[in-house]
């Protein structure tokens, strides 16, 4: 309990952030999974923190269940990307307007 | 002596924090900027282990363990294995900004974003102060006996659920995947033989390449 609860919080919510972003600017699909994967390990890093800091196992618990979300969710998303890439070789997310009015 | 000892302790923590807080910004950044996917999901893998490095600090040995072997090996391999699929490990041309102004905006709002969690994090008093609803993360016994305790006792019924939760993005992830059956050709000998035509067209490209 050395290096400060607070310094692991800013660090998570740097990483958060620059998963944002990342989910903002990229038109790769792939890319834009892979930074909401970032998004979700430092909401991870969060909690671990806060399981520390309040010395509550919950919060490591919680992060447990966070894995199992995240594990199932890359398995539909990249089904999903799959499906997508087998009808349209090379599209980005720009190229995704089927259901624009 | 001790005291001694006590600074060199936290010299080694503080720099095992710094090293892995370089490690996993610059996986993150490299996630984002790298034009290339493969670059982009072995910069994960460095951010993913940088993380783990980071559970081990704050005595979470059993999430470390599953967060290197989940995510950077289960979940990190399943993203190379569909971009070796679908073959989209070209690097992508992130020189040209398709919507005008959009990367200065999202730069900006994400750093708004961050300026208000930290703001958030120094100013109110949001944590409660009510400790150990779920158990003791310190005291007696390992990490991984504690954390089962809690599992399987406080969060029975959620993590029976997690696995229907697992069982239905199976079947999905089946069901999303899964090529449409070819159409069926009728043999009747008294009709002329009927074109069969997969529905929806040739645009459908449902019989693949």
């Amino acid at each position: 309990m050395t290096v400060g609860a607070e310094w692991y919080l800013y660090l998570a919510a740097a990483v958060f952030t620059i998963g944002a972003v990342g989910l903002l600017v990229r038109r790769n699909v792939l890319v834009m999974f892979m930074c909401v994967e970032l998004m979700l390990n430092a909401v991870n890093l969060t909690f671990v923190t806060f399981a520390r800091e309040l010395d509550d196992i919950g919060g490591q618990s919680l992060v447990f269940f966070v894995l199992v979300v995240a594990a199932a969710e890359v398995v539909v998303g990249l089904g999903i990307i799959v499906s997508i890439f087998r009808r349209r070789a090379g599209a980005t997310a720009d190229d995704l307007h089927l259901l624009k009015g | 002596m001790t005291h001694g000892l006590l600074l060199a302790a936290t010299r080694v923590d503080q720099g095992v924090f710094l090293a892995s807080a370089v490690i996993v910004l610059s996986g993150a950044i490299g996630v984002v900027v790298s034009a290339n996917p493969v670059h982009a999901a072995l910069s994960l893998v460095m951010t993913l282990f940088g993380i783990a490095v980071l559970f081990v600090a704050q005595e979470a040995h059993f999430l470390a363990a599953v967060q290197v072997i989940v995510y950077a090996g289960a979940i990190v391999v399943l993203f190379l294995f569909v971009i070796m699929l679908i073959g989209v490990d070209r690097a992508e041309d992130i020189r040209r900004e398709p919507l005008r102004g959009q990367r200065p905006v999202a730069v900006l709002l994400g750093l708004v974003a961050l300026a208000e969690i930290v703001l958030l994090s120094r100013g109110g008093d949001w944590v409660t102060g009510a400790p150990s609803l779920g158990g003791r993360a310190s005291g007696e016994g390992t990490n991984v006996e504690k954390l089962a305790e809690s599992i399987f006792t406080r969060y029975m019924f959620a993590f029976e659920i997690t696995s229907v939760l697992l069982i239905i993005a199976v079947v999905g992830a089946v069901v999303l995947v899964r090529r449409p059956p070819p159409p069926v050709r009728r043999r009747d000998p008294d009709d002329e033989p009927v074109a069969a035509v997969a529905p929806g067209g040739p645009a459908d490209g449902g019989n693949g390449p």
